[in-house]
């Protein structure tokens, strides 16, 4: 039963009907109100960044926050493949169902239907909206866009911009914020972090940020308050998200009654650069476009690999027959295109079981060697008209297509590995990539706190247990261009008669206050440590237990190690500088002390979870082939937390209705 | 894993954009080849926080050189010795055992120091602002295949978006001219259909905003080029001068 705490406000009406019955029947807000509401929003990647600009655009007084020092700087901006849209360009089968499916699959059964329809539904108007924003999308000769496929789909609706499509989108979008700032529609406040939210008769009214560079701290009322803070992979230390990344504002909302919903569901990208060293801070992904043609494998033979550990063998002398194509032998059907979640585990079973073939014995090959010569070369040789081309020519033609496709990623991976991989096939393994859980939102993307906002990874709403390659820009554009505009509006309809909230107010007061002494005591420590030194060791824990694979008694201990942990960071750590002044450390300490406690929640919402799916595997619930074992009779549901005021949480259960999709099994094989 | 490389650091320290500042040594031990540049600082930082010493201060984020924060001076010149790579990107097998590396902010008088190597690139944000965008309101768009851009334009439009902002064309350049940076976000809508409409009006108002940030003036040096680290090329600043030269003459005409 879903608790009576959670409505999801999921529309009535068939599938189809939802979101355009909710669009034609919500409540609007008059143009002469939207100029007295004034909405505040935290983070300024793909969906704050487009939601500012569209509200803006509608006539709300905005107010935009972000840590860094311009918002073009946000993560989205690192995304690399691609963008998934159901515009059926190729001709080759998609449709909006086939997207809600592919999704809903590919989330193992986790996600709710009604969401992820409307995702798939506006998916098309993002690329038509980025289009004519000037968003320089590849295009094919005769001028149309062009597509690639990704993970856990069988037809190409992925678009892109060569393996830097985030950065053009997040620039796009960028780009309609700063005409909105210009225009005076949007303030913007750089170098600002969200160190709480103010809630005023059960309404989220407003927060409390710190000016980085001053160090004083301010407040700020909103009639509404949108968090698209991005997700909380930095709590195991190392993986790709940048260094900045953190769960902060979403940890404030939540302590603030905003339940969280799915804590545990995390995604392990299968390909990125392996760990080289103890000196390293973060992980780099290669893009999942790249397993469009490259293909995965390990040697055969446990002697093969142990020889090219030590060096002694050449993995481009392994003959085709030694090569173990595990991914396209296990999953005949989508081969190297498997989702995210199957593939990565998969990787980790041939290195536990000693095939790796990187000196930690952690890495499996991404090899171009044969589409660059079998599917490119052969193809520009063709069109280039030369008959019986040499290897060599194929080779050089093929190259030049794989460097038009991916030639940042080949930089990027040969001036992090030193290696070039032109000549060489790729070393990857898995690493923390991406969360799919996030702050519970309801069809509106409304948290339990009335008038607060959670859009983008910061939510938990469409991915299930495991997010689908080029479905994360989807999702933070979808949200902010296409769903907010709406969705705020059935609120703040109601509230037109409210006047702006003096901050003088008692809450705002007792907010900063709170602020005020938690960052002094975070300085007065004075203790031993460094912030970083914490970090890494609740990294530790959190890969070792929380990671690709849990289990009842890792995750047991995970929960009182972290409580140690986390007591001694507040006995011992040790931040350096002034309070009142540009302090990297004093943030990082914030942001740790916050990733200490949500580490606990993620261990506790893993081990309540006694089930496999998607990107959570627990060992004791495998298949006898080691696939993940759902349980839909008693897991069907969608966990959302509840802090307590004792520390402890809270679980309540959103079940989940499929009325549309039958639930199987997730076969790919 | 740490290495056996020692390397000794000139770092700029300024406490805030009213100190002096002044340059600090260090040495550091025990650099390993595949740390990047800003790991190595890191363990800088960490000796100076165990000893009591307040770290450096530096800009990063992504550390995958895309985002565009870091922004250190190495040696005289931005991002260091390689060529198409950022701070981040840079790593310690670039730099011998023993070398003695100056590190500096980027200097401009229209990116002011917040902190040791941190600086204020907001000026660019707000020549953004004055024209870096094509006018289209959400909802607008028509069908993304209806208008067919060639592959030409379409991939030199996109050479010159990839842009990051990250101001090394400034830090590169002897006039602290912000050319490079304005003129790849003009070309980039120059380029494009999309982009027609407001064509004249954009690249007034950018060079005008650009001006007034106390960016200095082009002596197609070439600098710029040279040291941007995803390969901006100097002819979007032909392209720009072009256009800005050619709407003010039609301007004056009318």
């Amino acid at each position: 039963m879903t608790s009576s705490k959670l409505d999801a406000k999921i529309p009535d009406g068939t599938l189809e009907q939802k979101w355009t019955k909710y669009r034609s029947t919500v409540p609007l807000v008059n143009p002469a109100n939207k100029r007295s509401l004034e909405v505040i929003i935290v983070g300024s990647g793909l969906a704050g960044a487009s939601a500012a600009a569209s509200l803006a655009e509608l006539g709300y007084k905005v107010k935009v926050f972000c840590f860094q020092d311009s918002p073009r700087r946000a993560h989205s901006i690192a995304a690399q493949g691609g963008i998934n849209a159901a515009k059926n360009y190729q001709n080759d089968g998609d449709s909006t169902y086939r997207l809600f499916y592919d999704t809903i699959k590919g989330g193992d059964y986790r996600a709710r239907e009604g969401n992820v329809y409307r995702l798939a539904e506006v998916s098309a108007n993002i690329i038509d909206q980025c289009v004519a924003q000037g968003v320089p999308f590849a295009r094919e000769y005769g001028g149309m866009l062009d597509n690639r496929s990704f993970g856990g789909t069988q037809v190409k609706r992925t678009f892109y911009a060569a393996g830097q499509t985030g950065q053009q989108l997040l620039l796009g979008a960028y780009s309609a914020l700063q005409r909105q700032i210009g225009l005076g529609q949007v303030e913007m406040f750089t170098r600002h972090e969200m160190l709480d939210i103010v809630n005023i008769d059960g309404k989220c009214r407003g927060i409390i940020a710190r000016d980085l560079v001053s160090g004083n701290l301010e407040r700020h009322f909103g009639h509404a308050v949108l968090l698209c803070s991005g997700g909380y992979g930095n709590v195991f230390y190392l993986s790709t998200n940048a260094m900045g990344s953190n769960v902060t504002a979403a940890w404030k909302a939540h302590k603030k009654g905003a339940f969280f919903g799915n804590p545990c569901f995390t995604q392990i990208h299968p390909t990125c650069i392996p760990v080289s060293g103890d000196h390293q801070s973060k992980l780099t992904l290669m893009s999942e476009s790249l397993r469009n043609d490259g293909r995965i494998w390990v040697p055969k033979r446990k002697e093969d690999a142990a020889d090219i550990r030590s060096g002694k063998l050449n993995p481009n002398d392994l003959k085709e027959d030694d090569r173990d194509y595990f991914l396209e032998r296990r999953y005949p059907a989508f081969g190297n295109l498997v989702p995210r979640d199957v593939a990565s585990r998969a990787a980790k079973e041939r290195c536990d079981a000693g095939f790796g073939v990187n000196q930690t014995g952690e890495a499996v090959y991404l090899d171009f060697a044969f589409n660059t010569k079998y599917k490119y070369g052969k193809k520009e040789a063709t069109k280039k008209g030369i008959q019986n081309p040499t290897e060599a020519q194929l080779k050089e033609l093929g190259q030049a297509v794989v460097k038009e496709q991916y030639g940042n990623l080949f930089d990027m991976y040969q001036q992090i590995t030193g290696v070039n991989p032109y000549e060489n096939p790729m070393m990857i393994y898995p690493a923390v990539h991406y969360t799919m859980g996030g702050l519970w939102v309801d069809y509106n993307l409304m948290t339990t706190v009335p008038g607060l906002y959670a859009l983008g990874e910061a939510n938990f709403s469409d991915h299930g247990a495991n997010r689908l390659g080029a479905s994360a820009l989807m999702q933070g554009l979808a949200d902010g261009y296409f769903v907010i505009p709406y969705t705020v509006g059935n609120y703040l309809s109601k509230e037109i008669s409210v006047k702006p909230i003096d901050t003088n107010h008692e809450a705002f007061v007792t907010a900063e206050n709170e602020t005020k002494s938690r960052l002094e005591k975070l300085m007065n420590i004075k203790g031993t440590k460094s912030v970083d030194y914490f970090h890494k060791r609740l990294g530790k824990i959190m890969w070792n237990e929380c990671g690709m694979a849990r289990s009842t008694a890792g995750l047991t201990k995970a929960i009182s190690d972290i409580q140690a942990l986390r007591a001694e960071f507040w006995n011992d750590v040790r931040v350096p500088g002034d309070i009142n002044e540009f302090n990297p450390e004093l943030e990082k300490a914030g942001r740790v002390a916050d990733f200490l406690e949500l580490g606990e929640l993620m261990c506790k919402d893993a081990l309540d979870r006694n089930e496999s799916c998607g990107g959570h595997f627990r060992e004791e619930y495998q298949t006898e082939e080691g696939e993940a074992l759902r349980d839909d009779q008693n897991y069907n549901y969608v966990a959302a937390w509840e802090q307590l005021t004792n520390g402890d949480w809270e679980l309540h259960k959103e079940v989940l209705n499929y009325e549309n999709i039958k639930i199987a099994q997730r076969s790919y094989k | 894993m740490s290495g056996d490389m020692n390397v000794t650091l000139k770092v700029w320290r300024q406490k805030n954009n009213n100190d002096r500042g002044r340059f600090e040594t260090y040495p550091v031990q025990g650099v390993s080849p595949d740390m990047s540049f800003l790991e190595m600082f890191d363990v800088l930082n960490e000796r100076l926080i165990t000893e009591g010493k307040e770290p450096v201060a530096f800009d990063h984020d992504c550390r995958e050189g895309i985002c565009g924060m870091c922004s250190m001076f190495i040696n005289g010149r931005p991002h260091g010795p390689l060529q198409g790579v950022t701070t981040c990107q840079l790593h310690m097998r670039s730099f011998k055992n023993n070398d003695t590396i100056v590190v500096e902010p980027w200097r401009a008088k229209a990116f002011p120091v917040v902190k040791d190597l941190a600086v204020n690139r907001s000026a660019f944000d707000r020549i953004m602002s004055s024209g870096g965008f094509i006018s289209v309101n959400t909802g607008n768009a028509q069908d993304a295949n209806s208008t067919p851009i060639g592959k030409d334009n379409a991939d030199m439009a996109f050479a010159a978006a990839t842009c990051i902002g990250c101001g090394a064309c400034v830090a590169a350049c002897k006039n602290a001219s912000a050319m490079l940076f304005v003129s790849a976000k003009v070309s980039q809508f120059a380029l494009l259909p999309q982009g027609q409409p407001e064509r004249k009006q954009r690249v007034l108002n950018m060079v005008a905003q650009m001006d007034a940030e106390g960016f200095g003036s082009c002596t197609n040096t070439g600098a710029c080029e040279a040291e941007c680290p995803k390969g901006i090329s100097i002819s979007n600043i032909a392209r720009m001068n072009r256009d800005f030269i050619g709407t003010q003459l039609s301007i004056q005409k009318g």
